[in-house]
């Protein structure tokens, strides 16, 4: 019982090891494929539209509402301290530090990126991906690095959409619908609100973006050499949710990393 | 005896505890066309991956023109494929693309060619391959003999020294895998390639054949001219050819 949970541990551990060393080298084909020529900015603005253009409602709406949630939660509870004249840097900081970049990263692993990895797969089950090694054509360059580029340009975007949709929408709740001040509101935005905290939720936002895009298509492009994914249709959609489920965690793993260290 | 273009040295190849080859040894002369045949799970499609490089072997050489490809950098092996043409059982068109893009795609990302000597060297092929009508179609609107014709014309846009075939007829009905082997044959001649070709369409691959290797467990049982293989009295042939054709071939 125990040799055989030591050898389990054992091949675990070496099948481990072997992805993340193949998910390592799959990331630097991707990064060198973006500098490779030639470049393909067709692919890129289709990818932009797909990952960024289409994603700007869901951001809309997202933010608007974590904004309305943070505009009531907060006016209560600041209500208890005589402090309410503080609910705007409240809402802006929780978002442009925290809760921008990482739902951000959220929405765009569930919408954009559960469809770059199922696409990869797709491509790579019909021999798609074969196809353009034999042509000679690198699927680096052709497939991912357009990808890569695309959620590095759009991700950090919709972060400041969804901020700025989120202040607004902490505005509607916490000042419209409970007559807060709303000079104060702003007021105190631009008093505690400082470079470091823009800075911070950016860096986050490239990095979740990164996260996303590396996970998402590298699970995609290995869908044949995943263990216990299965085969064909049923393999994309295990290791679809697969990359879902460990973007997100990695988001906010992240997340807690690069507050503990940049703050 | 032709010179080989192709040879498979020693090759050994498993997936997890699977033996799939098992020291494998094989010529494929320059200029000529070899079918490989043999029963499913016998090591056939791995034999053309190995030789296409998307798979390497546990060890064994792979030699293209005297060169070991197992042990090429990645832009040395992208220049030998240069060489290659491969039709895919399923014809592997990218579907986001038309067929116009997909025929065009291996003339946009490896040549110099401006965009009106590529349109008029697609729009040739696809008239050559009966396609012209259906140019901004994408694959999943194509029928099955159409992407294989449309795979067939992607794959000789370089003017390929070495074609690969992977069931090239699997799935179509007789009239439309005889379109196959009609073009195949016309292509072959207009551009003298060598061809390899993975079939379960026995006997009339025979037709096209100007050797057959038939593989069992991952070695090459037998190898010979297609109309000795037909006479052949080796059990494992007459079983492989019985499977296919049944007993009125054999009788």
């Amino acid at each position: 019982m125990i040799v055989r949970f030591i050898e389990k541990l054992g091949r675990d551990s070496l099948y481990y090891m072997h992805d993340l060393g193949r998910m390592g080298i799959f990331l630097a084909h991707s990064v060198i494929g973006v500098f490779m020529r030639p470049f393909r900015f067709r692919a890129l603005l289709k990818q932009i539209r797909l990952i960024g253009a289409n994603s700007v409602s869901l951001i809309f709406f997202t933010g608007a509402f974590t904004g309305m949630v943070l505009g009531l939660q907060g006016y209560y509870t600041l209500l208890k301290f005589g402090s309410e004249g503080w609910l705007g840097s409240t809402v802006a900081l929780s978002l442009i530090r925290e809760l921008g970049p990482v739902l951000t990263a959220l929405m765009v692993t569930g919408r954009a990126g559960s469809a770059m990895c199922a696409e990869i797969g797709i491509m790579r089950n019909s021999e798609q991906i074969d196809a353009l090694e034999c042509m000679a054509v690198s699927p680096f360059r052709y497939l991912i690095s357009p990808k890569v580029v695309a959620t590095i340009i759009s991700v950090p975007i919709l972060t400041q959409i969804f901020n700025v949709v989120g202040i607004f929408g902490g505005y509607f709740a916490g000042i419209i619908l409970l007559n807060g001040n709303p000079g104060a509101y702003f007021s105190s935005i631009e008093q505690s609100l400082v470079n470091q905290d823009i800075t911070l939720g950016i860096t986050k936002s490239f990095v979740f973006a990164m996260l996303i895009v590396w996970i998402c298509t590298g699970r995609g492009y290995f869908v044949h050499q995943i263990r216990n994914a299965g085969f064909g249709a049923e393999g994309v959609s295990r290791v679809t949710t697969q990359a879902v489920v460990l973007s997100s965690i990695s988001i906010l793993v992240w997340d807690y990393l690069l507050t503990a260290m940049l703050l | 005896m032709t010179q080989p273009i192709i040879q498979l040295v020693n090759i050994v190849k498993s997936f997890d505890s699977q033996l799939v080859l098992d020291h494998l040894n094989l010529d494929f002369p320059a200029g000529k066309t070899t079918v490989i045949a043999g029963a499913s799970g016998q090591g056939k499609s791995v034999t053309l991956k190995l030789i296409l490089g998307l798979i390497k072997p546990d060890s064994g050489q792979i030699l293209v023109d005297g060169r070991d490809i197992t042990e090429m950098r990645r832009k040395e092996l992208n220049d030998i494929r240069a060489d290659f043409g491969v039709l895919f059982q399923g014809a592997a068109l990218l579907d986001s693309l038309t067929l116009f893009e997909n025929v065009a795609l291996p003339l946009q990302e490896r040549t110099n060619l401006n965009n009106k000597k590529i349109h008029e060297q697609v729009r040739s092929s696809l008239v050559q391959f009966g396609l012209e009508d259906h140019e901004d179609k994408y694959p999943a609107q194509l029928s099955g003999g159409m992407k294989k014709r449309a795979g067939l014309a992607r794959a000789l846009q370089l003017k390929p020294r070495i074609m690969l075939f992977d069931e090239p007829t699997t799935g179509l009905d007789p009239e439309k895998s005889m379109e196959i082997y009609r073009l195949f044959f016309d292509t072959q001649q207009k551009f003298g390639y060598t061809s390899i070709i993975v079939s379960h369409d026995i006997p009339r691959i025979f037709n096209l054949a100007d050797q057959v290797v038939v593989m069992n467990r991952g070695r090459v049982t037998t190898f010979m001219p297609p109309e000795e293989i037909q006479r052949s009295e080796i059990p494992e042939i007459k079983s492989l050819i019985r499977h296919t054709m049944g007993d009125i071939y054999m009788g």
